[in-house]
């Protein structure tokens, strides 16, 4: 911890902190363009510059270390300053010189009013312009159907370029040219690959990247702001719902560091397009194998005929992957009511089993808990397409180096380097039997990740993999002592392949309905009980991810509860599962 | 004067041999193994003591940023890099020692590599310097054929030099970018701190030194720091590659003692100002980047770092660049604003976008198409940029505007006045070569 006076006052911050943090710790404010806490430090707006006692130039916060402040002559502690004279002319120059060739066309920017530097240019701009000659014109730039540009806006904080190198993975972005002709593109005018990339949207500080289907739809001061989880993969990122009226206008992320961060993929974000058009919003029956419109009353009586005809064994639920905690909840409910017991969530076929325990489909390292690992082992998934932001978090932790990362199943792009074991479950059993290079590396680690994912469990061997990976995991040393927990977590339960993009697929093609159709107890009417699926808790109630579970191998039942860690399930009933063998 | 014992770059005009024949013959490559012997402390006080200054343009004492470089490894390699991207406007002085004295530099190299512990040494060259790089890099060939440099040398220290050439931009010089250029990336400057010396090229300590610099360092060791501090004025040691431009009777590059009065090098060297003494208008003595001096103040000015400072300027590279009455001194310093304004890197604000605010205005300001306000206006413009960018660029820009407003305020109120009186004449011709 070292000492420093900010603004007169006396605080205590780590060596690492930048001037900026430390100013932040102690009650000061800093404007800031390029500066963003998990991207690297471009210290290139020179927005944030503070005084340094001792130091002839101001200095910019976010690039300079506490630890590289120098005490007084008498060992005082390093006196920094953010409401100076020279500081405030510091920043009007530098917003003047922002301000001289923004186009400063604010009413017809989607960015107006949560614009960093409309925010900024009220408390440092100054109210007229000196700047007599044209301003610059920059061709705007085609970077793919999701983020629209308006490049004469851009004031090159390289947030968005560090964001597609960095988080993303994929250095799409970038600048040409230089001086006052640098313009940031994708080089080409190709469109951007990454699963990632409305995250540039929210990056930018100005309107220079904004959300292309989001283009002149609404002002941000007229949408109401529902704070929720997203249900798009198994990862429920902490999302922020914009609605005007009853219509869902955008998505946007929330800071959670246990989950996401402050990133959501691009299938979270622009979901809500499905929200608004082709819905399933009226009933229909099936009349001689053709689907007819009906009114609710009809359906309701039609379905309560059937039901009344039949034994409550001979009736079953599948919920699907995007069916949100609360509906599968009011599901259960009238199910329980009916005497029927056969509830299912596993549409994909999936080989989990609850009778194994819930750590065995608990992401248990937790999202954050990735950073911890040493080393990770994917078998049969491919977490780039079936959740990106996790795959983002596992390219945090490879670019912190040495990560040994093994991967058995496809061979896919993932952004970051790892060794392909294998595609097959014989690749599992050489690493669980020690035969495999790899299991040496997972053997030394001292919190090694095993992640599970669905493209292993919905193999008709997805048992017997299963048991090999818990196999692998038990054996590990790690998990021998208390103190080196080796971690293991499941991928997801919801990964492209059976992505749906949207909630209002007919039922009548819902794969939901032909797992239904395939479901032995459906033919074979048993009495099973089955487990099923509690509310899933709001975030802030969330246990904290350092309380890792026992090293077993896992996978998440459904979308909602992979990395929730403790649904209220009624803990009094009794979880049996539906016998394996009736499911070949 | 310097007497021609005491000069150091001894083929500076490439009238003899510039091969390793030909350099042995001048003195160099003579006794270096003796002189590494004696310890890499003893080479970097040897440096201190002569107070060689950096000749790239700051002069920072060389010794000194030699010593910076961590003593105990921590199994990171140290580097050197030479800094041979020579683009100041006016400066011409590293170009020469490329072409007729390459050897001065591959022996500076292995000799202020071996101070430092590198084992490895870069030369980045200008993109421009193509001749001037295959000089170089035949240089270094007959180096490594006479197992003069190279893993297995006679001087028993294994020294690597590689030369590697740039693609021509200005900004790759600053010391920074020319490393992450280097590097393979886009030659934008780093944030300091950490300094190279201690996070430099691949992360590892780095030190980059002029080629003036590193080619004075063989000389100033065999010769002793003693002679080397014994020649210009204190603080100011040593000799100098002087480049004179512009408005003179015969542009050259000379050597020279350090605070020669600038009078007595143009009248010795370059044969006088064009028409006169009298006719000079004003001097920039060290290149674009650094403030002019106007004529009146020309009498009193020694070529040296602490003589320049006393005229709010500074040396610079020493590059002279003349200039007479003939001079249109507006246009002429639109001119180097444009080179700025083109040079930028575009990385931080204040510099990207002030460099072409600074160009505009001075070029309406050369026609007298502006306002008196705007020359305050414009100053304050340079004060935003001067000191709150990333590297020195930005200084470097604003400060021939500031000399010009400083020292020649009246010539642009009267023109001015001269397009406010009548804003449809013809165009004054005015030779501005």
């Amino acid at each position: 911890m070292n000492r420093l006076i900010v603004d007169g006052k006396e605080i205590e911050v780590p060596a690492e902190y930048t001037l900026l943090q430390a100013c932040e710790a102690a009650g000061a404010e800093i404007p800031r363009f390029c500066f963003h806490d998990r991207l690297s430090i471009a210290g290139n707006c020179r927005m944030c510059l503070v005084e340094l006692k001792g130091s002839p130039k101001p200095i910019a916060s976010c690039a300079w270390a506490v630890r590289d402040c120098r005490p007084g002559p008498k060992g005082e502690p390093p006196e920094v300053s953010t409401r100076t004279p020279m500081v405030r002319k510091a920043r009007e120059g530098v917003m003047e010189f922002l301000l001289i060739n923004h186009p400063l066309d604010c009413p017809i920017c989607d960015q107006g009013g949560e614009c960093d530097l409309q925010d900024q240019a009220m408390a440092y701009g100054i109210d007229a312009s000196r700047y007599r000659e044209n301003k610059r014109a920059v061709e705007d730039k085609y970077i793919g159907a999701l983020v629209k540009t308006v490049m004469n806006r851009c004031i090159h904080c390289t947030r968005c370029v560090r964001f597609m190198t960095e988080v993303a993975g994929v250095p799409e972005l970038g600048a040409i040219g230089r001086g006052e002709d640098m313009e940031i593109t994708t080089y080409l005018e190709q469109a951007m690959t990454s699963e990632l990339q409305g995250n540039v949207v929210d990056l930018c500080p100005v309107g220079a990247l904004t959300s292309k289907p989001y283009a002149f739809a609404a002002r941000p001061w007229e949408l109401n702001k529902t704070e929720s989880i997203d249900v798009m993969d198994a990862l429920g990122c902490a999302i922020r719902i914009d609605t005007r009226g009853r219509e869902v206008m955008r998505i946007l992320p929330r800071i959670n560091d246990e989950v996401n961060e402050e990133w959501i993929s691009d299938k979270t974000r622009h979901v809500v397009d499905g929200l608004r058009t082709q819905r399933l919003d009226q009933p229909y029956i099936r009349v001689e194998g053709r689907l007819r419109p009906a009114s609710w009353q009809e359906v309701f009586d039609a379905v309560a005929a059937k039901i009344a005809r039949l034994r409550p064994d001979r009736i079953g639920a599948i919920v699907g992957e995007l069916a949100a905690a609360e509906e599968i909840f009011a599901l259960k409910d009238l199910l329980a009511r009916l005497g029927v017991t056969n509830l299912d969530c596993r549409e994909d076929g999936s080989a989990l089993d609850p009778a194994w325990g819930r750590a065995s489909y608990l992401f248990n390292a937790g999202i954050a808990g990735i950073e911890k690992a040493d080393a990770l082992l994917l078998v049969g998934s491919n977490p780039r397409r079936e959740a990106a932001v996790l795959n983002a978090r596992i390219r945090k932790r490879w670019r912190a180096g040495n990560f040994p990362i093994g991967v058995i199943g496809e061979r896919a792009d993932l952004t970051y380097r790892y060794e392909h074991l294998g595609t097959g479950p014989q690749a599992l059993a050489d690493i669980a039997s020690g035969r495999h290079a790899f299991s040496a590396t997972l053997k030394r680690a001292a919190h090694p990740l095993v992640v599970l994912g669905t493209g292993a469990l919905a193999r008709p061997d997805g048992a017997a993999i299963a048991s090999l990976a818990a196999q692998l995991v038990t054996g590990l040393p790690a998990a021998a002592e208390p103190g080196r927990r080796a971690q293991a977590g499941t991928a997801t339960a919801c990964c492209t392949r059976r992505h749906r993009a949207s909630p209002h697929s007919t039922w009548d093609s819902h794969p939901a309905l032909a797992a239904l159709r395939r479901r032995p107890w459906l033919r074979r009417a048993r009495s099973t009980p089955s487990f099923s699926l509690g509310r899933t808790r709001s975030r802030s109630e969330r246990a904290p991810s350092s309380s890792m579970s026992a090293p077993m191998v896992i996978a998440a039942p459904c979308a909602q509860t992979s990395s929730c860690p403790e649904p209220p399930i009624q803990r009094n009933r009794r979880f049996t599962s539906i016998p394996r063998a009736d499911r070949k | 004067m310097l007497s021609d014992k005491d000069r150091i770059f001894r083929n500076l005009y490439g009238m003899h041999d510039w091969r390793l024949a030909g350099a042995r013959s001048r003195g160099a490559w003579d006794g270096t193994k003796t002189i590494l012997e004696k310890g890499t402390d003893w080479i970097i006080n040897e440096v201190k003591a002569s107070g060689l200054r950096g000749r790239g343009g700051a002069g920072f004492p060389t010794g000194l940023k030699w010593s910076f470089m961590p003593k105990q490894s921590d199994d990171r390699p140290h580097y050197l890099v030479v800094n041979a991207d020579e683009s100041e406007p006016g400066t011409c002085k590293d170009r020469e020692i490329m072409r007729h004295d390459p050897h001065l530099l591959v022996e500076g190299s292995l000799i202020a590599g071996f101070a430092m512990r590198a084992n490895t040494a870069y030369i980045y060259v200008r993109g421009e310097f193509v001749r001037e790089r295959e000089r170089l890099e035949a240089a270094v060939q007959e180096a490594y054929e006479a197992r003069l440099i190279g893993k297995d040398n006679v001087h028993g220290f294994p020294f690597d030099l590689y030369v590697h050439h740039g693609a021509g931009a200005y900004i790759c010089g600053e010391e920074t970018a020319l490393l992450e250029s280097l590097e393979g990336k886009k030659g934008q400057p780093r944030l300091k701190p950490p300094f190279p010396a201690n996070v430099g090229l691949y992360g590892c300590p780095t030190t980059v030194n002029n080629v003036e610099s590193i080619a004075v360092v063989p000389d100033i060791v065999r010769r002793g720091a003693a002679w080397f501090a014994g020649i210009g004025r204190p603080n100011n040691t040593g000799t100098k590659l002087f480049c004179i431009s512009g408005h003179v009777q015969r542009p050259c590059n000379v050597e020279e003692a350090m605070g020669i009065p600038l009078r007595e090098l143009l009248d010795r060297h370059a044969g006088g100002v064009r028409g006169g003494w009298d006719n000079l208008l004003a001097v920039i003595p060290g290149g674009s980047s650094m403030p002019l001096i106007p004529a009146q103040q020309c009498d009193r000015l020694l070529m040296d770092f602490d003589g320049c400072r006393e005229f709010k300027s500074a040396l610079g590279t020493a590059a002279v660049i003349v200039m007479d009455k003939s001079t249109d001194i507006i246009a002429a310093m639109a001119r180097i604003s444009y080179f700025y304004k083109h040079e930028s890197c575009g990385q931080c604000t204040p510099c990207r976008e002030g460099m072409g605010w600074m160009w505009r205005v001075l070029t309406r300001m050369a026609e007298g198409r502006a306002h008196k306000r705007e020359i305050d206006m414009l100053m304050e413009v340079t004060t935003q940029i001067e000191g709150h960018t990333i590297c020195a660029f930005g200084d470097g820009a604003a400060w021939p505007v500031q000399g010009l407003i400083r020292h020649f305020r009246n010539e642009i109120e009267r023109r001015i006045d001269a397009y406010t009186a009548n804003p449809h004449q013809e165009a004054e011709q005015i030779a501005a070569e």
